[in-house]
């Protein structure tokens, strides 16, 4: 794998460790499984790309994305709490509504970025390449979510949105609105997962309206990874983890690139990919496994595996 | 720390492995072109092959003297773009993108190795070329933007009372809506009007042909990758409503349309291919300018023209290429 591989690997991963990060928010921390991202990602590269066009301000256009994203799970919460629709129903109907409006947008199905200013060409260090740029930017930009979550987390208004994702009956009895903190959680997490459209967009050459197929599969792939790979209670490690499991995944992806001395070939790529991963994640239970045969000493716990939530 | 320790086992293993790829000898080769499509198609493999075979009769045969790469992204942009930095990191003397979101993709990540984009319907709206003037930069190309001048004048040939022509098209392609746009230019000068049935998705496409009913005297059917992949529910509702269906893909007059004066994308590979083996033998691609098609061939179906109620003129079908029995 080549030096410039392996930055576009870290690259695309700290992009989606933005989505992993949302995807952690609602699906492990407010328990909602959200597939509004799938809408939610190219959504928030629609909004940056055909501002930036129309003559935005990088910063602001990237903004506006951040907002659009935050709208967008915030209707999918409200179809949920207020109207009474299933979770799984209410992100699905905001998907596929978010995919005209997608369109809408855009004006077509895919705007270009390719000689447009970005967030990426306002800065410059001397004459350092793009390629060490781009993940050097992002990874201060997905740092810089990743501590605001767990500043959040750590303040009032994140324990009671804890709470309400864990023990909603008992936050309830607390006086928490659970709706409003369910409300907030999906702004939150749809939020983070259009920045991450946003920067992709701003990062590839431009938005287009496939880009958000299989966006929740990465997400989801990428938390379980980070997980699986670090298993702790800390809501700041686990929030670590998710990062480091969606740059993780990209590396998959970026190995099975370069199967084709095995004998594979291009079509073989997604299968390579779930393979390589399926292999990782039983790294620890083999490792359990070893350790349990080994023999220890005596009155030392079994070892036990703790659920991260 | 066993959690950390874990991470980095795997860390290190899956660095091994990517070392141990690396140090196999690679393939005594004078030169290297690198092929990525954004998902695999028949059209667009076809558009692949034909840059294949075209750099052969070049002189430059894979596995021989050319090292020929090809990934495809299935469908995902995420993987183009990974795809993408893959191949400016092994650094080939040419990168082959076919499709938008591959090309856009390549372009943006490399302002030196050349690109030669094909299949992409407007390189100008997609910004991988300024205009359709030698760019001056490391990009040059092969549209695939049909004839639609001409494809509106076989329309009037099939059906010389028709002016109202209805489009099936999906709203989410970018070449799509291009011919749709080109199209709303042509139709006025052409002397018709287009009736448009917007199609997202695959089975939108039979209830889109059964809304042109009575208000469109013939169906178009363009290089959109829903409507050939519904392609048989068009004909269907065709040959209830006695409406022709003339496609912009000649792999549809098999299927049950009526003509098609179509892009045959192997062939619009091998134009790729040319370009290509010019910029292995030192051209810039800079000063190529970028290209439309060039061939087209005339396909007749006089059967489903029977079902779908017009007769073929004996002098179109003597000059068709092929006539489907």
């Amino acid at each position: 794998m080549s030096l410039f591989a392996s930055l576009g690997a870290i690259e695309i991963g700290l992009i989606f460790g933005l989505v992993a990060l949302g995807v952690y928010l609602s699906f492990r921390i407010i328990n909602f499984p959200d597939l509004t991202v799938d809408g939610s990602f190219p959504l928030g590269g629609a909004v940056a790309a055909t501002l930036t066009v129309a003559g935005w301000h990088p910063l602001a256009a990237t903004a506006a994305a951040l907002a659009a994203g935050a709208l967008a799970g915030a209707l999918t919460a409200w179809l949920n709490v207020k109207l009474k629709i299933m979770q799984l129903l209410a992100s699905i109907l905001v998907m596929i509504g978010l995919y005209s409006v997608n369109l809408r947008i855009m004006g077509k199905p895919n705007v270009a970025l390719i000689s447009e200013p970005t967030v990426f060409t306002l800065l410059s260090f001397g004459d350092l390449p793009e390629v060490w740029l781009k993940p050097l930017i992002l990874l201060a930009i997905v740092a810089a979510a990743k501590l605001l979550i767990d500043a959040f987390f750590a303040s009032e208004a994140g324990l009671a949105m804890r709470a309400t994702g864990g023990n909603p009956r008992m936050a309830r009895a607390q006086g928490i609105s659970t709706d409003r903190y369910t409300i907030a959680g999906l702004a939150l997490s749809n939020a983070l997962v259009a920045l991450a459209g946003a920067l992709f967009a701003q990062t590839q050459g431009g938005a287009d309206i496939s880009m958000g197929v299989g966006t929740i599969v990465i997400g989801l792939a990428a938390v379980i990874i980070g997980e699986t790979l670090m298993p702790t209670r800390s809501l700041v490690l686990t929030t670590l983890a998710c990062v480091l499991g969606a740059v993780l995944y990209r590396f998959f992806i970026a190995l099975a690139l370069n199967t084709d001395f095995l004998g594979l070939q291009a079509q073989d790529l997604n299968l390579v990919t779930a393979v390589l991963v399926a292999l990782a994640l039983l790294v620890p239970t083999y490792k359990r496994k070893l350790s349990a045969l080994r023999p220890r000493p005596a009155g030392a716990a079994l070892p036990v595996r703790k659920e991260a939530r | 720390m066993q959690h950390n320790f874990f991470v980095r086992r795997s860390l290190l293993a899956a660095a091994a492995l990517a070392l141990s790829s690396a140090a196999l000898p690679a393939l005594a080769a004078d030169k290297s072109v690198a092929v990525t499509a954004i998902v695999e198609h028949p059209a667009l493999d076809a558009a692949r092959d034909g840059v294949r075979d075209e750099l052969k009769a070049a002189g430059f045969e894979a596995g021989k003297n050319l090292k020929f790469d090809y990934q495809s992204a299935q469908g995902n942009t995420g993987t183009a773009a990974q795809i993408a930095r893959k191949y400016i990191g092994d650094r080939p003397d040419v990168i082959v993108a076919i499709a938008t979101p591959s090309a856009q993709a390549v372009v943006a990540g490399t302002r030196d190795i050349p690109v030669v984009f094909s299949a992409v319907t407007d390189p100008v709206t997609a910004k991988l070329v300024k205009s359709w003037e030698p760019s001056g930069t490391n990009v040059t190309g092969v549209s695939d933007l049909s004839p639609l001048d001409k494809h509106l004048e076989l329309i009037k040939k099939i059906v010389p009372q028709g002016k109202r022509v209805g489009v099936i098209y999906s709203p989410g392609e970018a070449n799509s809506v291009a011919i749709l746009e080109a199209l709303r230019k042509a139709a006025p000068a052409a002397g018709v009007t287009l009736v448009e049935a917007a199609a997202a998705r695959t089975v939108d496409v039979p209830t889109a042909a059964q809304s042109l009913v009575g208000k469109a005297d013939v169906i178009y059917a363009p290089t959109d990758n829903n409507v050939m992949s519904a392609f048989e529910g068009i004909v269907k509702v065709a040959q209830q409503a006695k409406l022709p269906v003339v496609a912009a893909d000649t792999a549809a007059v098999k299927r049950g349309a009526v003509a098609a004066l179509g892009l045959n994308y192997y062939d619009l590979g091998r134009q790729t291919g040319k370009v290509v083996a010019r910029i292995l033998k030192g051209e810039a691609p800079g000063k190529i300018a970028p290209q439309t098609a060039t061939t087209f061939e005339l396909h007749l179906n006089p059967g489903a023209a029977q079902k779908q109620g017009v007769t073929l003129a004996q002098d179109l079908v003597s000059t068709a290429k092929v006539v489907v029995k």
